[in-house]
C-alpha cells in the first residue's frame, strides 16, 4: 500500500519518477524557471562556464527585469542588456522593465500552473504554493544547471501544517496573518521545511491573497508555503493537489483569527512582530506599497479604501509600485490610481526597487518608513540608517494618511 | 578531497545574519566580484573588510545567510578572501549557493572559537580544531550530494564533469 504523502512529496514523486518522501535526497524535473535582473546575469554567466548552447527548453524559461528597472546607471542597464541579447540568442521568454514584479508575472501569465514544480532565482519563489504548485527559489548557479539540464537535485522537506480557522475581523488582511506566523515560528522556525496552509480562513481567500501566506513562508526560513487549493478560482481548469489522509507533518498549529488585531514587524527583522496596539503614534516620514507581498489589485483597492477623499498630510510621502502593467491598467480603469493619486501618492515603475534597495526611493538617515513589503533588515531599503516597519496595505495607508503607525 | 584549512577566525557570534548584512541590494548588480567584496559585511561591521586576510575563517550563529538569494552573498565572502564559514546552522538557500560556487561551509552547533583564535577545517574528515584553545568540534554531516559537489570545486565543474546530474 502506498505511503499517505504530504503535497510536498506528492508534487516532488510526480517529478522524479517514483514515490518519495521526507527526507529522500532526489534528482527531479522542472517545469519552468525564472531568473531576474539581480540574478540571471550570474546565471547566464554560469551557464555559458557549463558549456551551455542551449537551453533545456526555451518555452520554459522566463527572464524578468524588475529589480533595478528602469536601470538606474550604466552598469545595470548593461546587465540588461545582457539579459535581452541572451533572450533573443536562445528562445526564452524577456520580460522587460516595466512588466511587472517577476512573482506576479509569472503566475499571472500562467507561466507557472498548479502541480508544478518550478524554480525561481529569487527568495520569494514560494509565492507560487497559491496555485498548488512546488515554487523554490535558489541562486544564480542552480539556476544555470537547470536552465541547462531541466532538472536540479532538492531533499524532500518535512512538512508542517498551519491551520487558520474563523473569520478575519475587519481591517485585517493575510498580511497580518503570515506577519503573526513569522513571529511565532521565527526566521528560521521552517527552515528546510515546506508549510501547508489550510483552514477556513484560507480557503475562502483570493488568490492575491494565497499568495502573500505563500510568499512571506519565507521570511520562517521555509523551502516552500503550499496553500489549500480549496476554493481556488483559476482562469482555466486545473486538479487541485490535496495532502492524504494520514500524511506525516513535522508539527501541526492551529489559530482561530478572528480576533487578530493588525500586525507589524518593527526594525530590523521581518520575526520582530507584535500587534499594532505597541505601535501607534510612531512618526513615519515614508510609506511605501510595493513588492511581490503587497501591491496586487486588492492591495490599492485596501489603499484605496482608507484614502478616498483624504489628502495626505505635508512631510509624508507615499509610493506605490503595482505588482504588475496588468495590474496598473486594471487600477487605472477602475479608478482606483486617481483616488490614490488625488490623495497624494505618487506611482513609480513596477518593480521591486524600494524594497530592495535597487533605487526609486532610497529612505534617509534616521527615516521611519512604513512598508507593505516582506523584508525590513538593516539596510535592506539602501541605508542601513533607516527604521523599516512592515505592515499590510490598508496599515500602510492609514499611516501614511494619519503620519504616523496608525490602523485602518 | 584532502584540503585541510588552516586559518584565523573573525567572530560574529550573531543570529540571522541576513544576505542583506553580507552583501546589501545596492551592490548585487554587477558581474565584478572584487566590487562585491569590497562591501561585504559592510552594515555588519564596517572594518571587516579591512581586518579580514586571505585565507580566514569567517564564525556566525544560528541561520547564517537568510533572506535572499542573492549568490553574490557567498561570492563576496569568497573574493574578499574567506576560506571557509562556520556557522552554528545555515539558512538553505545561502547553503546551496555557497556550495554552488565552491566556497566551503562547516556546521558546528557547539564550539568556543573566539576571533582571532587559530583553528584548521579539515572537510574531508569533518574535523574542526581549535589550536589556540587545544579543543576539537563536532561537525554536522553534509548530504553526500553536496559533497560531490563541493569536492568537484563546485557546481559548474561538477556538471562538466559528470556531464548531469547523477
Amino acid at each position: 500500500m502506498a505511503m499517505a504523502q504530504t503535497v510536498s512529496e506528492k508534487i516532488i514523486s510526480s517529478h522524479a519518477g517514483a514515490p518519495v518522501q521526507a527526507g529522500e535526497i532526489v534528482i527531479v524535473r522542472v517545469d519552468g524557471v525564472m531568473a531576474t535582473d539581480a540574478t540571471a546575469p550570474l546565471a547566464i554567466q554560469a551557464f555559458r562556464s557549463m558549456g551551455g548552447q542551449r537551453l533545456w527548453d526555451g518555452a520554459r524559461v522566463s527572464l524578468v527585469i524588475d529589480h533595478a528597472a528602469p536601470a538606474p546607471n550604466e552598469t545595470v542597464s548593461n546587465l540588461h542588456n545582457l539579459m535581452r541579447r541572451f533572450a533573443a540568442e536562445m528562445g526564452c521568454r524577456l520580460y522587460d522593465v516595466g512588466a511587472g514584479i517577476c512573482h506576479q508575472l509569472m503566475v499571472e501569465d500562467g507561466r507557472v500552473r498548479p502541480g508544478d514544480l518550478f524554480m525561481g532565482a529569487d527568495s520569494h519563489s514560494p509565492t507560487y504554493g497559491a496555485l498548488n504548485a512546488f515554487g523554490i527559489g535558489v541562486g544564480s548557479t542552480d539556476l544555470a544547471a537547470a536552465m541547462l539540464t531541466g532538472k536540479t537535485w532538492l531533499k524532500v522537506p518535512q512538512s508542517i501544517r498551519i491551520t487558520l480557522n474563523g473569520r478575519l475581523p475587519k481591517g485585517v488582511s493575510a498580511k497580518d496573518l503570515v506577519l503573526f506566523l513569522v513571529g511565532q515560528l521565527g526566521p528560521d522556525g521552517a527552515n528546510y521545511q515546506a508549510i501547508e496552509w489550510t483552514g477556513e480562513i484560507v480557503k475562502n481567500m483570493t488568490l492575491a491573497s494565497r499568495m502573500v501566506l505563500a510568499n512571506m513562508s519565507a521570511e520562517m526560513g521555509a523551502k516552500t508555503g503550499l496553500v489549500d487549493p480549496t476554493g481556488l478560482e483559476l482562469p482555466y481548469p486545473f486538479t487541485p493537489i490535496l495532502p492524504d489522509v494520514g500524511a506525516v507533518y513535522a508539527r501541526e498549529l492551529t489559530f482561530d483569527a478572528s480576533t487578530l488585531r493588525p500586525q507589524i514587524a518593527r526594525p530590523h527583522a521581518p520575526a520582530n512582530v507584535a500587534p499594532i496596539d505597541q505601535f501607534l503614534g510612531i512618526k513615519i516620514h515614508y510609506a511605501f506599497i510595493g513588492s511581490c507581498t503587497n501591491s496586487r489589485l486588492e492591495d490599492l483597492h485596501a489603499a484605496a479604501a482608507v484614502l478616498k477623499g483624504q489628502r495626505l498630510p505635508k512631510g509624508v510621502r507615499l509610493l506605490i509600485a503595482p505588482a504588475s502593467k496588468w495590474v496598473f491598467d486594471q487600477a487605472l480603469q477602475d479608478g482606483t490610481i486617481a483616488t490614490l493619486s488625488d490623495a497624494g501618492a505618487i506611482f513609480i515603475t513596477s518593480g521591486c526597487g524600494p524594497c530592495v534597495g535597487s533605487h526609486l526611493g532610497i529612505p534617509g538617515d534616521d527615516e521611519v518608513i512604513i512598508s507593505s513589503t516582506n523584508r525590513n533588515f538593516k539596510g535592506r531599503m539602501g541605508n542601513p540608517k533607516a527604521h523599516i516597519y512592515l505592515g499590510s496595505p490598508a496599515v500602510v495607508a492609514a499611516s501614511a494618511l494619519a503620519g504616523a503607525i496608525a490602523e485602518p | 578531497m584532502t584540503k585541510v584549512i588552516q586559518a584565523k577566525a573573525h567572530v560574529y557570534l550573531i543570529d540571522n545574519i541576513d544576505t542583506d548584512r553580507i552583501i546589501p541590494g545596492k551592490y548585487t548588480k554587477t558581474l565584478d566580484v572584487a566590487a562585491l567584496a569590497a562591501h561585504v559585511l559592510e552594515d555588519l561591521d564596517v572594518e571587516f573588510v579591512h581586518k579580514v586576510q586571505p585565507g580566514d575563517l569567517l564564525v556566525a550563529g544560528h541561520n547564517f545567510g537568510c533572506g535572499s538569494s542573492r549568490e553574490q552573498a557567498p561570492l563576496a565572502l569568497k573574493a574578499a578572501g574567506v576560506s571557509v564559514v562556520i556557522a552554528r546552522t545555515f539558512a538553505r538557500i545561502f547553503y546551496r549557493n555557497a556550495i554552488n560556487i565552491g566556497l566551503p561551509l562547516v556546521e558546528v552547533t557547539h564550539h568556543t572559537i573566539q576571533s582571532g583564535d587559530w583553528v584548521s577545517v579539515d572537510l574531508a574528515n569533518g574535523r574542526v580544531t581549535n589550536h589556540t584553545r587545544q579543543e576539537r568540534y563536532q561537525v554536522t554531516r553534509m548530504p553526500q550530494q553536496m559533497i560531490d559537489i563541493l569536492n568537484a570545486g563546485g557546481l559548474v565543474n561538477y556538471l562538466i564533469q559528470h556531464g548531469g546530474y547523477v
